[in-house]
């Protein structure tokens, strides 16, 4: 007994040693790059390419990084789409001397709580994806975002809808910042274009929506919108067409995955068919990223999911402050208050979404926004998705 | 039991579908009158002016028209309810533990119906199957998720629950909270080496997306309302009426299930009769889980999209309804399904309306689970706990 706890002990130990072993091999001039997003869970799919978007910058753009000695790697965090999780990693993130810079977080709900340690560490934070404004809003130095923000997104939705002669809406929402938000600027909007709002509820249902559908096709709405993520807008939107919902689906950029079209199938095609407004076009719309979904479909074996390309262009911002403010400190290892204001000072900065500038608050001068429909009820043709409209709208001041 | 298979026979089969028909009707009756005096109290309310703004209708109009819908989505959800219920009622009847692993039974059961049906979507036989074809590869998908769910029990019981049966009731039942969250991640492992995907959707199959005509309601002024169900509703509730009869009739009316009811009742003075208590134990858990994965296959087929944490508000629903009905009651495991199924579709349909907006349907699960603080507080044996008072 004694010999089997001895050999126990010494396993652990060993297991122990490994990583520290390797930690002090590692000191030696790296510069990490951390990601947030969900890894796991249901909305991994997504997540998981802006971990691999951010991947792909930081193989392909590190060379002027590596001239000046320094070694570049990326350190995934997974935020399971979770605000603790999220705020969890955040303190072992900041934590750790070696982190310049975060691309991330996929969900506001968790950029939110988790960008107040970022902002008490001083680390910078550039968002591919996190719409609410609040993210911006609380004008930290550290928060920035290269995609546009759910009071403009939501208020484009709802004139989306006018435009197409829309006269009733049912407004649903998923409870959390992101889709509570951008569920009440799309409501605020609507009234004030006439369109009668019938019904304005928040669920956290993920599967039966039997009785929150009752009263919704009691009340005949022309459009159900949904602010909120597409794990349940999508299976919503099916049941409301089994149930006999013949009218117009309408939602925002969380129903921008290809596991919509997987989980809603030819349901979202029926009827007044679905519609979604999103900050973040299909990678192939953009000039510059031919190259970038070639390499990506080469590496990771699919094509990119929205917002990897994005991902791309956040890491590649960050190694371009940090190389900068690496120059300006004489080629030494910059410190994070100065790669807060080299992201910052970038002008004109030639992504591949675009060409970026960041405001005083840390959003983007001009960003675009879309309504695209679904036209494809395969999961792989999602990309391919029909663009209905594409605006470029400056951030309320 | 060699007598002909005459009286008691018929007896166990028509004594609880006579339950389930008078349980379904009174639960519908009560909530349905509860509904209408609410709304006849609501009439000239800040709610009734709200409806007849939007949408035309008085509140009266309204809550009678939407009742049909209500009721029938209640009592679907009543019964999936009442399937799962019974793994937990069992379970807890013989070995006095809340099996909190059924959630994952129940998971288990629809991963596995769902990955056959759309292993043969890929075959293409699916397509191809006919009306009675389709009918055929469900009940297949049944039998899978029944043994699947069935074997995975036993096993759970073998490994977690008897090693442990002399320690404290509190052990197995922590022991039991570790088996749910280690299933839970099996199942997302599994997943995601096989398949590599967190979410699995009922290929859609057969005709159970058509919808039946059942009748229509005329109200002044407004087009007519047509009541309908789906052919999955029908197909839901009427295999787990067909599964709830056969239980009764084997806990009931059988050699084995006369075995499971002693060892309930004194495990060592039915081991002293020759009754083998683990091996009832064991198939005590074969039939708890069975029906749960049954229940999960079913659930798969109305609401369509399943992942690893799927079974976990059912699961908890369901255990709500054990406690509501009387845990350790089979009658009453059925019994509070449905009045729970009810009190949901109910509570979601009718709370955003009545409060105008205040309180939406989001809070169905609140009133779900006050009921079960009620219940815990004023009365724990629940509605039928006393018929299990010879209990220890």
């Amino acid at each position: 007994m004694q010999k089997r706890i001895l050999i126990v002990v010494c396993v652990i130990a060993a297991l122990c040693l490994v990583p520290m072993t390797v930690a002090a091999q590692a000191q030696a001039q790296v510069i990490k790059i951390a990601t947030q997003s969900p890894l796991s869970g249901g909305m991994s799919a997504v997540g998981t390419d802006i971990k691999n978007g951010a991947q792909l910058a930081v193989e392909q753009l590190a060379g002027p990084l590596a001239k000046l000695g320094f070694k570049i790697e990326l350190a995934p965090f997974d935020d399971q789409g979770n605000p603790d999780t999220g705020v969890a990693n955040a303190k072992s993130i900041v934590s750790d001397p070696a982190i310049l810079a975060i691309v991330g977080h996929y969900n506001s709900g968790v950029q939110i709580p988790s960008s107040e340690e970022y902002h008490a560490a001083g680390l910078v934070n550039v968002s591919p994806a996190n719409t609410n404004p609040k993210v911006t809003d609380r004008g930290y130095a550290e928060v920035n975002r290269i995609c546009g923000r759910d009071d403009v997104q939501g208020a484009v939705g709802a004139s989306y809808a006018a435009s197409k002669g829309i006269k009733s809406a049912y407004v649903l929402h998923d409870k959390t910042a992101y889709g509570q938000g951008i569920a009440e600027y799309f409501q605020r909007q609507a009234k004030t274009l006439g369109i009668k709002v019938l019904g304005f509820a928040g669920t956290e249902e993920k599967a039966n929506f039997d009785s929150i559908l009752t009263p919704i096709l009691a009340a005949k709405p022309q459009v159900i919108y949904f602010g909120g993520m597409f794990d349940q807008s999508s299976v919503l939107f099916k049941q409301a067409r089994q149930k006999g919902y013949k009218g117009m689906f309408l939602s925002d950029d969380g129903f921008d995955a290809s596991d919509a079209a997987k989980i809603g199938g030819d349901a979202l095609l029926q009827g007044a068919g679905t519609y979604y407004s999103t900050v973040a076009g299909p990678a192939s719309l953009y000039p510059g990223t031919a190259k970038f979904v070639a390499d990506f479909k080469a590496k990771f074996g699919a094509e990119p999911q929205p917002f990897a390309a994005q991902s791309y262009d956040c890491a590649a911002i960050a190694l371009k402050a940090i190389e900068n403010a690496a120059v300006a400190a004489g080629k030494k290892l910059p410190t994070r208050a100065a790669v807060v204001s080299a992201v910052r000072a970038l002008k004109d900065f030639k992504g591949i979404t675009g060409t970026i500038n960041f405001n005083a608050k840390g959003d983007l001068v001009k960003a675009k926004y879309f309504i695209i429909q679904v036209t494809s009820a395969d999961p792989d043709k999602w990309s391919s998705n029909k663009i209905d409209q594409t605006l470029d709208i400056a951030p309320p001041q | 039991m060699k007598g002909p298979l005459g009286s008691q026979t018929l007896r166990e089969i028509l004594l609880p579908l006579g339950r389930m028909l008078v349980f379904v009707v009174g639960a519908g009756a009560v909530f349905s009158a509860l509904m209408f005096g609410i709304a006849l109290l609501c009439r000239g309310s800040g709610a009734d002016k709200l409806l007849l703004d939007t949408q035309g209708v008085n509140i009266v109009t309204y809550t009678l028209v939407n009742l049909p819908q209500v009721l029938i989505d209640g009592v679907t959800l009543g019964f999936v309810y009442a399937a799962i219920a019974l793994g937990y009622t069992m379970v807890y009847g013989v070995l006095e533990f809340i099996n909190f692993a059924h959630s994952e039974i129940f998971a288990i059961g629809a991963f596995a119906g769902v990955e056959f049906l759309i292993a043969m979507d890929k075959l293409g036989v699916l397509k191809a199957a006919g009306p009675m074809g389709s009918y055929m590869y469900l009940t297949l998908a049944l039998v899978i998720s029944m043994g699947a769910s069935g074997g995975m029990a036993m096993l759970i019981e073998r490994t977690a629950y008897r090693p442990l049966r002399d320690s404290p009731r509190l052990v197995p039942l922590i022991s039991a909270i570790g088996v749910s969250f280690a299933l839970q991640d099996i199942i997302r492992l599994v997943e995601s080496l096989t398949t590599g995907q967190f979410y699995r959707v009922m290929p859609t199959f057969g005709d159970f997306d058509k919808r039946l005509p059942l009748f229509s309601i005329a109200t002044a002024g407004q087009d007519p309302t047509l009541v309908d169900i789906q052919v999955k509703s029908v197909v839901v509730i009427g295999a787990a009426v067909l599964m709830l009869v056969l239980l009764n009739f084997i806990v009931n009316a059988t050699r084995i299930g006369k075995a499971i009811r002693s060892v309930a009742q004194d495990r060592n003075t039915a081991a002293l009769m020759g009754i083998g208590v683990n091996a009832i134990i064991s198939f005590t858990f074969l039939i708890g889980g069975a029906l749960g994965g049954a229940a999960g296959l079913l659930y798969a087929l109305k609401f369509t999209r399943i992942d690893p944490f799927v079974g976990f508000m059912p699961g908890i629903k369901a255990f709500t309804a054990a406690v509501l009905g009387g845990i350790g009651n089979l009658t009453g495991a059925l019994l509070g399904g449905i009045i729970l199924g009810m009190l949901e579709s109910f509570a979601g349909a009718y709370l955003g309306t009545f409060t105008m907006g205040t309180f939406g349907s989001e809070y169905k699960d609140i009133i779900a689970f006050l009921v079960l603080i009620i219940f815990i507080i004023f009365r724990p044996s629940g509605l039928l706990g006393e018929q299990v008072s010879q209990k220890a």
